[in-house]
């Protein structure tokens, strides 16, 4: 692995938004929690028992949670709602959309079990959209952080900043990689790996299967350069500009459909800014299915050897 | 505290603007903002203790939601003859470039309004919302909201209704503009409403009845409401109103739910309401 970014351990990042939202909690006295009936996956456990005058329970009706959040918003409160990133955003598009996002409103949705490694429940709740849908929204701040420590910190952090945001995050144990002092700043990417050959532009999960990529392609001879982009709106420019002036070419890679993600963002930036060569690795116009995380990952075109094809096939066209 | 008198006379400059705002733009909803005229009036200048300058949080005052919100005009009236903003600007409505839009708004600063509504179903969720923030700050205010009749097909508004009982919101009150009519038709043909009171009831709510047309009526119910506030469970006032109510072609009918009227039915309209301007309208509670 990357000698800056060792794996340190394994955890879920669910695990680190219910200790981030803990940790919150005793940090502001207007941080408020809602939920809808999903306590246990979302690891709301200790902020409840900590604060259980600030924790509502709204049953399975996430309409009206998103509705009583940008009511708690307005008297001064800092909602997080909490349940799956399917039932965060798609079912509730237009609560999101007129009651918080127009409404200026400051709720933290926050989302788990988002993408394909939510596993055997299967499609009906891998939503493979949110991002895409939440970062159309006029104002939203779309996160999703790579490991539990990164998703403590984000939960941790987004309570200061003013204004509606998406937290994304999922259900398995995942490999951590980010240093539990690393501070979290909203729409700073993090340079993981320089190189000078390829850009490897990661989100959520897929950091990790970006990072042994890297490591292989390093074998080979191919110097990636890696930056893990945890926030998708607003996006660091910069971090990217900067690599893909050096590098010309980029490989984004996120658990998510092609249409609306993260890779879109990039190529909207580099369309405008400096076009490059690109090949997304992403889910492609496809819903997903039962199985395990890692099975899907590998079936749907997600996993480290589907992120070194895609560097060879942009590095060949850069070539051209 | 203004006589029952005044407020009539109120609501008759209310609709005045009501009828002027929707023709100057020739769009809006004159036929629910009609009828609900009467409970406006009462809320903003008798029953709300509310305070200027406006105050997003609204700590320590009673909070007002409008759900149905394409009832803008009647809101707009209110909340500028109350002292929200000029007078002058209603002449801005549904314009390019206005803090009054179609439908209500934080976006563009209008003070008095502080959640967007417009897409239907919404409000009561927001309004528990802050009334749930008034219990946890211990602010004994209250908060309202107004949903209309149609608005009740959408299945939001009884997640709402769930939950309010359950969380004994008894810090709330909302009333029902229950006109009958909505864009297409009859309630009853659209989609019925069956025994509204009994439905409300179920869901562990406190039913009050009223004559949202009758201004005595409106001032006493307001009054009863806020008295049964504070018992364990949330209160609904189930509101007959006749839309279009004070504008007799306009009545009885969903024609003019979302119909501006041309020059002629203006000035129909305006030679059937007296003009009160001049009156003492600002009323702090």
């Amino acid at each position: 692995m990357l000698t800056d970014f060792p794996v340190t351990g394994k955890k879920a990042t669910r695990d680190g938004f219910g200790d981030g939202l803990l940790a919150v909690g005793e940090q502001h006295s207007n941080v408020v929690a809602l939920c809808a009936d999903l306590i246990g996956s979302l690891k709301m456990n200790a902020f409840i028992k900590a604060f259980p005058d600030r924790f509502i329970q709204t049953g399975i009706a996430e309409a009206n949670m998103m509705g009583i959040a940008a009511g708690l918003a307005t008297a001064g409160k800092i909602p997080y709602t909490g349940t799956f990133a399917n039932f965060s955003t798609g079912r509730v598009y237009d609560q999101i959309r007129q009651s918080i996002a127009y409404s200026d409103k400051n709720v933290k949705i926050c989302a788990s079990h988002a993408g394909l490694t939510l596993g055997e429940d299967g499609a009906t709740h891998q939503i493979l959209e949110d991002i895409g849908l939440m970062k159309m929204l006029p104002g939203m701040t779309v996160i999703n952080p790579c490991d539990y420590n990164q998703t403590k910190a984000a939960t941790i952090a987004i309570a200061e900043h003013h204004g509606p945001v998406y937290l994304r995050f999922g259900r398995p144990s995942w490999p951590i990689v980010i240093p539990e002092s690393m501070p979290f700043v909203i729409g700073k990417g993090i340079l993981m790996q320089e190189g000078t050959d390829v850009t490897i532009i990661a989100t959520g999960h897929l950091v990790a299967y970006a990072m042994e990529a890297v490591q292989k392609l390093k074998e080979q001879g191919i110097s990636a350069e890696l930056i893990n982009i945890h926030t998708i709106k607003p996006l660091d420019e910069e971090i990217i500009l900067d690599s893909v002036s050096k590098t010309r070419c980029v490989v984004t890679a996120e658990e998510h459909q092609c249409n609306g993600g993260l890779g879109d963002s990039v190529a909207q930036l580099l369309a405008r800014k400096n076009p490059t060569h690109q090949e997304y690795v992403a889910v492609n116009d496809s819903f997903g299915e039962s199985g395990t995380p890692e099975q899907l990952l590998l079936k749907y075109g997600l996993g480290p050897d589907d992120v070194i094809a895609a560097v060879k096939e942009v590095m060949k066209r850069k070539g051209l | 505290m203004p006589t029952n008198e005044e407020l009539n006379k109120i609501a008759s400059q209310v609709r005045r603007d009501i009828v002027r705002m929707v023709h100057q733009c020739q769009s809006g909803h004159p036929g629910g903002s009609l009828g609900c005229t009467d409970f406006m009036v009462a809320l903003y200048f008798h029953a709300l203790h509310h305070n200027l300058p406006f105050s997003m949080e609204g700590k320590g005052e009673d909070l007002f939601f409008l759900s149905n919100g394409h009832i803008s005009p009647v809101w707009y009236s209110v909340l500028s003859r109350s002292g929200y903003f000029p007078i002058s600007e209603m002449a801005t409505f549904r314009k390019i470039n206005s803090r009054l839009q179609g439908h209500p708004t934080t976006h563009e600063g209008l003070p008095g309004i502080r959640v967007a509504s417009g897409s239907l179903g919404q409000g009561m969720s927001v309004a528990i919302g802050a009334a749930f923030a008034k219990r946890m700050d211990k602010d004994a205010s209250l908060v309202y909201v107004l949903t209309g009749d149609g608005e009740l097909d959408e299945g939001q508004v009884w997640e709402a209704m769930m939950s309010a009982s359950h969380h004994k919101i008894d810090n709330l009150i909302v009333t029902v503009d229950w006109n009958g009519q909505q864009i297409d038709g009859a309630t009853k043909d659209v989609m019925s409403l069956g025994d509204l009171e009994a439905k409300w009831k179920s869901f562990g709510w406190m039913v009050l009845h009223m004559n949202g047309n009758k201004m005595s009526e409106v001032v006493d119910t307001l009054a009863q409401a806020k008295a049964l506030t504070g018992k364990g469970q949330p209160i609904v006032i189930l509101m007959k109103t006749d839309m279009g109510y004070g504008v007799d072609f306009m009545m009885g009918s969903h024609h003019w739910h979302g119909v501006a009227p041309n020059d002629e039915q203006k000035d129909k309209a305006l030679a059937q309401l007296e003009e009160t301007l001049g009156l003492l309208l600002r009323h702090r509670a």
